[in-house]
């Protein structure tokens, strides 16, 4: 078909019709009505009133409460992604760069905790770090330790969930950058007299940029929207921003303020992915699936 | 090469890191013991028939298998169609209509569940199995169209077009040739979506009308007060469920598509 003709072929639109309604009724259109439900008054227990008042706003301003879960959101997000990049880089490399014959198991493993329940593998924390976990098990049996440690229950542990499930996300996008890379490129940098070290920071780590940026900004969007986490593995000083919207809606059923908390957490989200989108552009994004 | 192999080293322990718990949840699954943990005390198989006796469980289960069944046919259909859409056609706008597609990955899904709750609350439709049928539908869609698009590039449209030209109307073309080359696209983009319902807590927790109860919700709802062994036994099955079946899917796919050849 000649592109003159392809601007005035209906036929796309009409495959699209359907995803393009359900994502503007299910998500543009709820999006806009949480700002609009933000300025709404609460009067009791899941009752609000129309109105256009900001005692919601003026709450998240002002009560340090809001100001000390976005700070405890920011901060978590931030260890979580450096974390993640410093674990999931290496194991990436080493798949990219191996010569090992099974590379497609190590892939495939890569995956698999896809398909592991969320739920199942943070709870797993608990066997591994409990009182009666393997690892306090494993120190008192060598005699390290008398007592049980106590690992549960604090920010370390909700640190390591994340970690634990964000992970495969991050090794997967830098594989698929640091597999994009010509082989030869780091070989001729070695004849030019660079060092490994030399070639792989000159050469390789720019080139693989995109991946690491990528997972980073996948991680951390992914923890600072998150409640569940801390709700299983942390204790009652571990929440995020997150958890304060599930107490809003959720337990207090203050509709209201829970539509404010959430417009600022797409908001604060929101930033981070333009800021990325602007630099990187989305299409790295969607990569790590061919 | 010592680098190198302190680099395996370390690889080697990232994926201990990732799979040990798993493997430990597995394991405590055939404990005897009548806590959750540790120590392992004996072989046993009763934490299974107590959990197939346990109603509530096995009510969450049938309401997790109907709706990642329902979620996987609805986000499979309209997927598979904005997919042949964007792979297909040239038309302005394409990366634009693209990102609107992958929207609701991008926006946090805890955000995505309130939204959807206040705006259907406001149109008067309460916490119920729609809604979390619509919401798991939508959360879906996005891996569904990458997923489908990254296969859709594969096959050629030249195939159709031969069927055209001998004749046969557009209907038989889509129903003889293009969809035996979609099917595998299609099976990818509904396991896809069916996992994603399945292991959903996030929004659900937030959709779900009182009462009714999904497998993590279910299992969430029995942390609260310890770990029971159930919950490991549960977590086994699971596991077999949503890493067994794509993976026998994927064996047997590729064993037939090499005796064909």
């Amino acid at each position: 078909m000649a592109d003159a003709d392809a601007a005035l072929d209906r036929r796309p639109w009409f495959l699209l019709a359907p995803a393009l309604l359900a994502i503007a009724f299910l998500v543009i259109v709820p999006m806009s009505f949480i700002l609009v439900y933000s300025f709404y008054e609460n009067v009791d227990l899941a009752v609000d009133k129309v109105a256009f008042q900001f005692s919601n706003w003026q709450a998240l301003f002002h009560d340090s409460y809001y100001r000390v879960a976005i700070w405890k959101t920011l901060r978590l997000s931030v260890i979580v992604t450096m974390l993640a990049a410093v674990l999931g880089y290496i194991p990436a490399y080493f798949i990219a760069m191996t010569t090992f014959r099974h590379r497609w198991l190590l892939l495939l493993l890569l995956i698999l905790p896809f398909w592991v329940s969320f739920i199942i593998r943070t709870m797993s924390w608990i066997h591994i770090l409990g009182n009666e976990g393997a690892l306090n098990g494993i120190l008192m049996w060598l005699g390290l330790i008398q007592a049980p440690l106590q690992m549960m229950y604090q920010e370390g542990t909700v640190i390591i969930g994340f970690l634990h499930v964000f992970l495969p996300y991050m090794i997967l996008n830098v594989y698929v950058s640091l597999e994009g890379i010509d082989r030869n490129l780091e070989p001729a940098a070695r004849t030019l007299g660079a060092t490994p070290w030399q070639a792989f920071r000159e050469v390789t780590l720019p080139l693989s940029m995109p991946g690491l940026a990528a997972g980073c900004l996948l991680v951390f969007v992914l923890t600072g929207g998150s409640y569940v986490t801390p709700l299983i593995l942390g204790g009652p000083r571990d929440f995020l921003f997150g958890n304060l919207i599930h107490d809003a809606v959720v337990s207090e059923l203050n509709w209201p303020m829970g539509a404010t908390l959430s417009f600022t957490l797409l908001v604060l989200l929101g930033l981070v992915v333009v800021a990325y989108s602007r630099v990187m552009g989305l299409n790295q994004l969607s990569k790590a699936f061919r | 090469m010592r680098a190198w192999s302190l680099i395996r080293f370390y690889t080697i322990l990232v994926y201990i890191f990732m799979f040990a718990p798993i493997a430990v949840v597995m394991v405590l699954a055939f404990n005897s013991s009548q806590f959750g943990g540790f120590p392992i005390e004996g072989f046993s198989l009763r934490w299974f028939y107590r959990l197939a006796e346990n109603e509530a469980i096995m009510r969450a289960l049938k309401t997790s298998l109907g709706l990642g069944l329902l979620t996987a046919v609805i986000s499979t259909t309209i997927g598979i169609l904005a997919a042949l859409a964007l792979v297909r056609y040239q038309f302005r706008g394409k990366d634009f209509i693209t990102t609107l597609l992958i929207s609701p990955v991008l926006v946090p899904e805890t955000v995505l569940a309130v939204g959807l709750l206040i705006f259907l609350r406001w149109l008067h439709m309460p916490r119920s199995f729609l809604l979390l049928l619509l919401g798991h539908s939508i959360i879906a869609l996005p891996f569904v169209v990458l997923v489908v698009q990254a296969r859709l590039v594969g096959i050629k449209k030249e195939y159709e077009e031969a069927a055209r030209s001998l004749g046969a109307n557009p209907l038989q073309t889509f129903l003889g040739v293009t969809l035996p080359l979609l099917a595998p696209a299609v099976f990818a983009g509904a396991i896809f979506a069916f996992t994603i319902s399945f292991d959903n807590i996030t929004a659900t927790l937030f959709w779900r009308p009182s009462g009714m109860e999904t497998v993590p919700t279910q299992i969430f709802g029995m942390l609260r007060n310890s770990v029971s062994p159930e919950i490991n036994a549960l977590g086994f099955v699971m596991i077999v469920i949503t890493v067994g079946v794509p993976l026998l899917a994927g064996g047997a796919a590729r064993y037939f598509a090499r005796k064909r050849t």
